[in-house]
């Protein structure tokens, strides 16, 4: 039997994606569904399948998030916190760095490095420098503070400042990333738009405000999907920055994947943990389709 | 995804241009402003980089000199490096990472390069399908997937013994979003090329492997180091999976260090120097390629 060219092609593609094709099904979406089911059930990993129990673990979490002092309240209300602290901090001082380094030549690539390499660090190494950094007595930015007569601040130590710290940390952490990206999309717009527009009298500001930011908004809406994804994401900084690695002090800064680790491998109530990952996942559907439909314009010059 | 994507719909050379000679002209100038840029950057280089120099100068410090403050060590020592090696598994978290990050990166370069060229370069029935259904596995958070992943683990026993290597590294063993990566990189391959190949009877595999693939080393290469940067780094799967010393990846090893805060702080960041230190220095050896990658990379994302 002879094939004809687009038969043998087809083939082809077929055998060429064959594993990719069972890995996606096997190791992807038959999960996903799983996912779905465990979040129905009432199941610890060591005995069989579970029972269904219907919505019940979300009517758990429902009457947690109720209680005082509740973890999966201070979890949600944690991670929105971090998105709404951490993602405008980091695009805005990524977009002034990347500004800056456009400027200059010489040394570019120094600070390049400089910038980038806390983002290809671990985030454990990371967290353990900082807490050391942020020690009440013996750290470095309490000694700096100490030096020019400023009060020493308990930073991860206080349920107030907690937060705001481990963001700060996670900025520092994911900085390097986006201003490379920024620095990219800033050297792609033509020179040309700008000699033309101080021809016709434009400062800078209005450079700024007119060309360089507009142009760059596919990158911004890109980086402000990428940053909320990442820090709805959070974990493994809060773990190792946070009193015995459970959120603390006093749940400030846990987030909901610490409580799905705590509740699924620590508690062993998968169907439960279940539940708050089905959750975090609509929590960044929305949030994502919230961001692509009111942030993305289409700009043509 | 698809806004960052309209930046990059040219070929590949020409986006590789971008990033070499095109700072446009007319907008660098000598004088205050470019003083204001440079002290600026310094200022945020140093807040960048401080962290790591604390790190591994209190990893080189007698333990009495991180009380009485310093910020240089007096009497410099290695002894905290030979303490923790001796006390924990260091040796063999670095194997244990390395054998995880190179199963899982040589997997990703093989098949997502193989799937990518096959969406891009074949016509064949189901293709949108097949497109839309790896597409749409972007949308759902790893962490929706840990319980599902934990409970096929431990059914087909790949949480023991020496299958955890393989445990650790098969939810990251095809990369959707490296597919669709390679996929935009291959627009760059002429057609013609490929028929010409095809006259002279090379089969579609050898195609593939010769002629197309080559063309996109840069890319492949890109590819490759940030799996392998991310796999290095991986925490929370690796956490959940490994359940024995001997077979902790480096963060994980890390993590358990955090037992010893407030007490022993040169022993934890000698550890963090550890874990942190090697990538480190691949990173200062390749930041030119890796820092060209990421841009590249992420405006074609």
């Amino acid at each position: 039997m002879r094939l004809t060219l687009r038969q043998r092609q087809i083939i082809w593609a077929y055998l060429f994606m064959s594993v990719a094709l069972v890995f996606f099904v096997v190791i992807r979406w038959y999960p996903t569904i799983l996912a779905f089911n465990v979040s129905f059930r009432d199941w610890n990993v060591f005995e069989g399948s579970g029972t269904w129990v219907g919505l019940e673990n979300y009517q758990e979490i429902w009457q947690d998030a109720g209680k005082p002092r509740s973890s999966v309240t201070a979890a949600f209300s944690n991670t929105v916190r971090y998105v709404l602290f951490g993602v405008p901090t980091q695009l805005v001082l990524a977009l002034a760095v990347a500004l800056l380094l456009s400027q200059i030549r010489s040394l570019s690539a120094v600070f390049r490095v400089a910038y980038f390499a806390p983002y290809v660090t671990s985030a454990v190494a990371v967290a353990f420098v900082w807490n050391w950094l942020y020690q009440p007595e013996t750290g470095l930015i309490n000694q700096a503070l100490d030096l020019v007569g400023l009060p020493s601040q308990p930073f991860t130590k206080s349920p107030a400042q907690a937060l705001p710290s481990i963001t700060a940390v996670a900025v520092w952490q994911n900085l390097g990333f986006a201003v490379i990206i920024f620095l990219a999309g800033i050297q792609q717009i033509p020179g040309h738009y700008y000699e033309a527009a101080r021809i016709d009298g434009a400062n800078a500001w209005q450079l700024f405000w007119r060309i360089t930011l507009p142009l760059l908004n596919p990158i911004i809406v890109y980086l402000t999907v990428l940053g909320t994804i990442s820090y709805l994401r959070l974990f493994a900084l809060v773990q190792n920055m946070s009193p015995q690695g459970t959120g603390g002090p006093l749940k400030s800064t846990t987030t909901v994947v610490l409580e799905v680790y705590r509740e699924g491998f620590s508690s062993y109530k998968m169907g439960y943990a279940g539940a708050l990952t089905v959750l975090l996942f609509f929590l960044i559907l929305l949030i994502t389709i919230i961001q692509l439909r009111f942030f993305s314009r289409r700009v043509e010059y | 995804m698809t806004t960052s994507a309209e930046i990059g719909t040219e070929g590949t050379l020409q986006i590789a241009e971008h990033f070499v000679p095109a700072q446009s002209g007319g907008r660098r100038r000598f004088g205050w402003g470019l003083l204001v840029a440079y002290i600026l950057l310094a200022i945020g280089g140093v807040c960048m980089v401080t962290p790591f120099i604390w790190m591994i100068l209190t990893s080189v410090k007698p333990p009495p000199e991180l009380v009485n403050f310093s910020f240089f060590p007096e009497n410099p020592t290695f002894q905290n490096y030979l303490n923790v090696l001796n006390t924990s598994s260091f040796e063999r978290w670095y194997l244990n990472s390395i054998i995880v990050a190179a199963i899982s990166t040589t997997s990703v370069v093989f098949f997502d390069t193989l799937v990518g060229y096959t969406l891009n370069k074949f016509s064949f029935p189901g293709k949108n399908i097949i497109f839309i259904g790896m597409l749409g596995t972007l949308m759902i958070p790893t962490e929706m997937l840990i319980i599902p992943w934990y409970t096929m683990s431990v059914n087909w026993n790949w949480h023991l013994g020496y299958t955890q290597y393989w445990g650790i590294a098969f939810p990251g063993v095809i990369t959707a979003a490296g597919i669709f990566l390679m996929r935009q990189f291959f627009d760059g391959v002429p057609n013609e090329l490929l028929d010409a190949a095809r006259m002279d009877g090379m089969n579609e595999f050898g195609i593939w492997w010769k002629i197309a693939a080559p063309l996109v080393k840069p890319a492949i290469a890109a590819l490759a180091i940030f799996n392998f940067i991310g796999n290095w780094n991986a925490y929370l799967w690796p956490l959940i999976l490994a359940n024995s010393r001997e077979f902790y990846t480096l963060p994980v090893g890390l993590s358990f260090f955090r037992g010893e805060s407030t007490t022993h702080w040169e022993k934890i960041m000698t550890a963090a120097s550890l874990a942190s230190i090697p990538l480190l220095i691949v990173f200062l050896v390749f930041q030119r390629q890796i820092i060209r990658g990421i841009a590249l990379t992420g405006l074609k994302g």
